[in-house]
């Protein structure tokens, strides 16, 4: 089970010839002669003409996870609220909509979505036509320019961040969380004369923390490997993030496994991390989200 | 009174959904009803979009190469029994009371985890044919009378793996195997396996019964509703799946071994501009996940004891 990653591991330290070699034992290829750490320093040197190269795409990777995953739980919450605590019309009618569309393949969706933002700033142009909407913008920080892409459309953070932003997963799971929840706290309160929103955010949100933990890593971790949005969304390297980069990188290093190996490394350990230091929630959410639904 | 407490918990409610809805409503249902009136269309994306009838759909069953590529899907989904019985098996062993058991956990969730461009890339320099790993072991683990008897046969051996049209397939379904089988699914079957009432297998053992007939007196019976719902699920992935592994390690190469429908969605999309026809593919996509799924309600449905 482990031994690829130690094959990966093993290869990322490796002299960038020795892995040419032929060797008479597998064993062999499996542990380094000589390791060097310079690999990692020189994938990040390698790619830094690449827009910015791996700094870059780190950056980009966690401010995207970061927002979406902020996002995701924030939106999701205030509608499982809605869906598992006040009562309105057609409550239940849109609830099965949202189920119904979690079987949805994503390439129904994406072709419709692609589209709008391959042509919202030509929409936006004819609509605004005082802001310059086609063009990429850059910002000056510490004497430095960076680019940081279009305000929306393909190459923006808006296209990256926006449409995935709102998750009916998301929304299921914590509405049937919210539902295990007792009602008496809530009761005692509005009698107290507590609002909807204080309940909300003083009663339901604490107690759902175990909830809120797990699918906030859920979605961190499902975003930090996201590739088929981000592709089609971006062609400028300096908007890329990590697994897009890599694959850049991979296009021009395509024979270089000790500096591809090095790279792949320093995609995973980031998820390891977070997965290691989550994983109690992980496994209790896994069994949450199937079991009670 | 009563009515107006009413009228303002309604109005609360739409005000929670609302950030939620707008975004559901925007980038999900009117998206897919897009798509399914775009497929009536032709559509390049420049041109202006020209209304064809059901002219991607007629298209779409005499081209040969979509249903060569359905073929490779379903191919590919061939590996999905295998996996959840070794999902099953791994969660059974895991449901021993051993010390460090979660520490193996981890271990085995960990592909699953990481997996993404980082660990295709790790394949991709496993299955390399001349310095990658797995050749290494073929040539200097196996016993030689072994691999000469394998080529004998008239198989590729050692094989060009990825590069190979024979071996392709194998290669990317023993993979998916290492991703996946001590993932998701491992954990729903041990949290199975842990409501099964160990009175059960003291009674079986009263009776003399062995581990075969236990496991399939009690253990199968108890855990089939998670062997179902993960079944299910693996089918609704499987059927929309391999999009990511052909984009990365083989192009959907060689000679199209490895492109599923989804690769090829991508490619009419986004590679050529048939929005119309890509969108008409994703929407008969999109039947077939439901039909396999109803299909799968309706008939698996009665071998599962609650």
């Amino acid at each position: 089970m482990l031994l690829p990653f130690l094959w990966m591991f093993s290869t990322s330290v490796k002299p960038a010839g020795e892995v040419f070699k032929s060797v008479d034992s597998p064993l062999k290829a499996l542990v380094p002669g000589d390791v060097q750490w310079r690999n990692y320093g020189k994938v990040y040197g390698a790619t830094q003409g690449m827009g910015g190269g791996f700094a870059r795409w780190y950056l980009n990777s966690v401010l995207v996870a970061v927002v979406v995953t902020l996002g995701q739980l924030m939106t999701s919450a205030c509608a499982a609220y809605a869906f598992s605590r006040l009562q309105f019309p057609g409550r239940d009618k849109l609830f099965l909509g949202y189920l119904g569309t979690m079987m949805i393949p994503g390439a129904v969706t994406m072709i419709p979505n692609f589209i709008l933002m391959r042509k919202i700033t030509d929409w936006l142009t004819v609509a605004a036509p005082f802001v310059n909407w086609d063009a990429p913008r850059v910002i000056y920080l510490f004497g430095h320019t960076y680019d940081v892409g279009r305000l929306v459309g393909l190459d923006s953070y808006f296209a990256l961040i926006v449409p995935v932003m709102f998750s009916a997963y998301g929304t299921f799971m914590l509405r049937q969380f919210f539902m295990s929840i007792p009602r008496d706290l809530e009761e005692a309160a509005t009698i107290d004369g507590c609002g909807l929103f204080r309940i909300f955010t003083t009663i339901i949100l604490p107690l759902s923390k175990p909830a809120l933990a797990t699918l906030g890593i859920f979605t961190f971790l499902g975003n930090w490997q996201s590739f088929y949005w981000p592709l089609i969304m971006l062609t400028q390297d300096s908007m890329k993030t990590l697994p897009l980069g890599l694959l850049s990188f991979m296009g021009l290093y395509s024979t270089q496994w000790t500096l591809l190996m090095a790279g792949s490394m320093m995609m995973i350990l980031p998820m390891i991390v977070v997965f290691v230091i989550g994983q109690k929630w992980f496994i209790s959410g896994i069994q949450m989200g199937a079991l009670k639904g | 009174m009563a009515r107006t407490k009413r009228g303002r918990t309604a109005l609360a409610g739409y005000l929670f959904l609302l950030p939620n809805l707008l975004g559901f409503l925007a980038f999900t249902l009117i998206p897919v009803v897009v798509s399914l009136g775009l497929s009536f269309f032709e559509w390049d994306l420049f041109s202006p979009p020209k209304f064809v009838g059901f002219h991607n759909f007629s298209t779409l069953v005499h081209d040969h190469d979509f249903w060569r590529y359905a073929f490779n899907t379903v191919f590919l989904m061939l590996t999905i029994p295998v996996n959840i019985l070794g999902s099953l098996f791994l969660a059974m062993v895991m449901n021993q009371k051993l010390r460090g058991i979660v520490v193996f956990r981890t271990m085995y969730f960990l592909p699953t985890i990481v997996m993404g461009v980082g660990t295709y890339l790790l394949w991709r320099w496993i299955y390399n044919p001349d310095y990658g790993l797995i050749n290494a072991i073929i040539t200097h683990w196996l016993p030689r009378w072994l691999n000469d008897g394998i080529s004998r046969f008239g198989v590729e051996w050692p094989p060009q793996w990825l590069s190979s049209v024979t071996w392709a397939k194998p290669a990317l379904m023993f993979m998916t195997f290492w991703t996946v089988v001590g993932g998701y699914n491992m954990i729903l079957f041990l949290a199975a396996l842990q409501g099964v009432s160990p009175e059960l297998y003291e009674a079986a053992d009263i009776d003399g019964a062995n581990r075969w007939q236990k496991f399939w007196a009690i253990t199968w019976p108890l855990v089939s509703p998670t062997t179902f719902f993960v079944f299910t699920m693996s089918l609704i992935g499987g059927l929309q799946g391999g999009f990511d592994q052909a984009y990365v390690m083989t192009h959907g190469g060689p000679a199209g071994a490895t492109t599923t429908i989804s690769y090829y969605i991508y490619n009419h999309a986004f590679a050529w501009n048939h929005m119309g026809y890509a969108a008409a593919m994703a929407w008969v996509l999109f039947t077939a996940v439901f039909a396999a799924t109803m299909l799968n309600w309706r008939f698996g449905g009665r071998v599962v004891h609650y």
